[in-house]
């Protein structure tokens, strides 16, 4: 098991190879659908926030206030990440992200951006919200509540070992690649 | 109003719904486990699965985050108000997402706007029919985004993969359905399938398959070989827990078959995750839970 700790340096990023089971302690943000369309049709972020050398997790949580009126999450799994293939490209290399997590993989165009900037694909287990909600120790901020609302506002969030699988490296391996060859050729012997 | 403690059933059943998987398809769940390879991905993938499903149990929480459209169906008496009924149900479904049993999760199309309550045109969706039994029952589907998203209805003849309108010619279509899912429903999941109907019908009856528990056995021979073998062979395909490939791809396929028109033959799919949410209960007259159904 490796530790990725912030901060996340091109030189990390690029040590970490697909296949390899990862714990990320830091700082990172959510960011799914309307984030990245936004984002990538040229809208700015709000001043002060940076996502240069960050982690974006597509990610829509459940988060209520506590009695004291801090938010809290209480459930947060990683979102389907195909659905930014259109944005994620640009974004990696307009705002400088080292990886990005989600879950079922992405395209071509975003391995090839990883390859070129430095960035990797990190995979979560896709509805296990509680597991992960345990390795978010903090609510550190949250952007575009209004604009967006809950699920899709960009969350700054602390999180301590938090589990994900490389899937898609920086040196053009996916393992979503390799699956989809695979059952593509058992799906082609049952049919044919 | 009807029924003193509906509102009260309502919100234990949405509750229960987001939090506790049910009985079957946890069992299920455990079985796959032993099928992979004790410390592959695929194994530590179940085990994580596993720890959610107590964890979620434990803390009364969302299984997962998205908790997807609330899909209710009820089956009432004659006599039953049922404008009333799915004023309670919406009372219930706005209280749960203020206590984070529910994200919210409804969105207005055209200006994007997030109701915050779970509540707006369409939302919650809600199915009622009428039966000849005094019984009151509510079940309840909390059927998530990433899931949704990789249903697909099919319209044969379909040249492409030489599908014709047979048995066969579904059974290729099915399959390829669950080649597309992969990685983006979170797997592994569970179909339901409906041959014939129209577009509306077809996609909705093969909705109400999931309803189905996962042991049971088709009534019809021919669907029950089917659905055995489609499960069989996806299993086959390698594409495993959330894709990272693995010996279980499928949890279980449900079949059912509504008449067609001479010129359409749809087959529908819809693809329900590992977090398949549903939950159901028998209500007694005062609205108070009598049994839980699955």
């Amino acid at each position: 098991m490796i530790q990725l700790e912030a901060p996340f340096t091109e030189e990390k990023i690029r040590a970490l190879k697909q296949g390899d089971e990862v714990e990320i302690t830091g700082v990172i943000f959510t960011g799914r659908d309307a984030a990245h369309k936004y984002l990538h049709e040229g809208g700015a972020l709000p001043a002060g926030m940076s996502l240069q050398n960050k982690i974006v997790y597509h990610c829509g949580p459940v988060v209520v206030k506590d009695g004291q009126g801090n938010w809290k999450v209480v459930a947060a799994g990683p979102t389907t990440s195909i659905r930014e293939e259109p944005y994620q490209g640009d974004i990696i290399k307009q705002f400088g992200l080292r990886a990005v997590i989600g879950k079922g993989g992405m395209g071509e165009r975003t391995l090839a951006a990883c390859k070129e900037f430095g960035c990797v694909y990190l995979h979560a287990v896709g509805g296990a919200a509680q597991v992960l909600s345990t390795h978010i120790q903090k609510v550190k901020n949250v952007y575009f509540m209004e604009e967006f609302g809950s699920p899709e506002a960009m969350w700054e969030l602390e999180i301590v070992k938090f589990p994900a699988l490389v899937t898609m490296d920086s040196h053009g391996n996916s393992l979503h690649r390799e699956i989809l060859a695979t059952s593509t050729n058992v799906f082609n012997q049952l049919v044919n | 109003m009807l029924l003193r403690n509906l509102d009260a059933s309502l919100l234990e059943l949405v509750r229960r719904t987001s939090a506790e998987l049910p009985e079957d398809i946890k069992r299920v769940i455990n079985q796959s486990l032993q099928r992979e390879k004790k410390g592959s991905v695929a194994w530590n993938t179940f085990s994580i699965i596993e720890k959610n499903i107590q964890l979620a149990k434990e803390r009364s929480l969302p299984i997962c985050q998205d908790t997807g459209s609330c899909l209710f169906y009820v089956d009432c008496p004659v006599g039953l108000d049922q404008i009333a009924f799915a004023e309670v149900a919406r009372a219930a479904v706005k209280e749960a997402t203020l206590k984070g049993y529910l994200r919210q999760n409804s969105v207005d199309s055209l200006t994007g706007k997030n109701s915050g309550t779970n509540l707006g045109p369409g939302a919650p969706v809600f199915h009622f029919h009428q039966h000849a039994s005094p019984e009151l029952r509510v079940r309840l589907m909390l059927k998530g985004g990433g899931c949704e998203n990789v249903g697909q209805q099919y319209s044969l003849p379909m040249e492409s993969l030489k599908a014709n309108r047979d048995l066969a010619g579904c059974r290729k279509v099915i399959l390829d359905s669950v080649l597309k899912a992969q990685g983006k429903g979170c797997g592994p999941g569970v179909l339901g399938v409906c041959i014939g109907g129209d577009r509306a019908t077809s996609y909705e009856h093969s909705k109400e398959q999931l309803l189905r528990k996962l042991d049971d056995t088709n009534s019809n021979p021919d669907l029950a070989q089917l659905e055995e073998r489609v499960l069989k062979e996806a299993n086959q395909m390698g594409i495993g827990p959330m894709g990272y490939g693995g010996e279980v791809t499928l949890l279980g396929v449900k079949i059912g078959a509504l008449n067609r028109l001479p010129a359409s033959y749809f087959v529908s799919i819809s693809y329900m995750c590992w977090a398949f949410r549903r939950q159901g209960v028998n209500l007694d007259g005062n609205g108070e839970v009598q049994n839980w159904l699955y």
